[in-house]
């Protein structure tokens, strides 16, 4: 299973990128998530809300009808520690609404159009990703 | 009409390859960025093939005037990076890391995730809810 994983990754890869496609040269828009939940969470977006309802609720309800083609149990495996859940979830939310952007907005999108912004966005989060996993799971264990 | 359609179409398709790519899964996220432990190379293969398609896409939008439905293309965002870019990212790399989900995965997961996913959404928008004013505070001090 983990020596397929990559393939996996490749064609999901493949999927998403054909995805933010579909919604450039459709809409015009870009496909970033944290922008699409961000818009109506905090208002900015309510012009075009009905296009954000769908591609949200089509984020949820395709991969939910997926579930029986796969044999095994399909999990996140998240952490139980609400705590942590809660920190992270803070941090993302008002990360990617200061930075304006998250994987798929700075990533997917920024990083194909040669972006400096989506570039060092991205180099940011990784680095802190990666610092952050040498910190709480290396260091003191928490993850 | 045709917007909305277009919209679900797209963020159904998004949904699907987060899926099958398994970025759902919190600990391949971790184990990406864990790069003193097992790491898993996966994601790098997920951002590269997302990659690639977008490239041809905004290469095509070169070639055209506006998009499907009438909808001009979004312009060269502004070049320059300024604090809050920086700041937001290293945040959100941060959480991201904690956790194992971004936004677009914390969605997608909503419908088999479980409580735990429920409850990162909750924070992950009472954290939307308080940027704008943080921006404020951040462009005040930086002002200084």
């Amino acid at each position: 299973m983990i020596q397929t994983d990559w393939i996996w990754g490749l064609v999901g890869g493949l999927m998403i990128g054909t995805a933010a496609a579909i919604l450039l040269l459709g809409n015009g828009r870009i496909m970033g998530a944290s922008g699409i939940i961000g818009g109506l969470v905090d208002r900015s977006g309510l012009g075009d809300w009905a296009e954000r309802v769908a591609f949200l609720a089509a984020l949820v309800v395709i991969p939910a009808l997926m579930l029986p083609i796969y044999n095994v149990e399909i999990s996140t495996k998240i952490t139980s520690n609400l705590g942590i859940v809660i920190a992270g979830g803070l941090m993302v939310g008002l990360g990617t609404r200061l930075a304006m952007g998250c994987t798929s907005g700075h990533g997917v999108c920024g990083i194909s159009r040669f972006s400096l912004r989506g570039i060092v966005a991205t180099v940011f989060y990784l680095l802190a990703g990666g610092i952050a996993m040498v910190l709480f799971r290396h260091g003191l264990g928490l993850i | 009409m045709q917007r909305i359609i277009i919209s679900a179409l797209s963020g159904g398709l998004f949904g699907a390859g987060l899926l099958v790519s398994g970025m759902t899964d919190t600990t391949k996220v971790q184990g990406w960025l864990d790069i003193f432990g097992a790491w898993d190379p996966t994601l790098a293969f997920v951002l590269g093939g997302a990659i690639l398609p977008m490239m041809l896409a905004w290469h095509l939008t070169t070639k055209r005037a506006t998009s499907l439905v009438g909808a001009p293309f979004p312009s060269k965002p502004n070049p320059r990076l300024g604090h809050n870019l920086v700041i937001g990212s290293v945040l959100f790399g941060a959480g991201w890391g904690l956790v194992g989900l971004c936004p677009g995965p914390a969605i997608a997961s909503l419908s088999w995730g479980g409580t735990g996913g429920i409850v990162f959404i909750l924070a992950m928008i009472a954290g939307m809810m308080a940027a704008p004013s943080l921006r404020l505070r951040i462009d005040k001090l930086a002002a200084i």
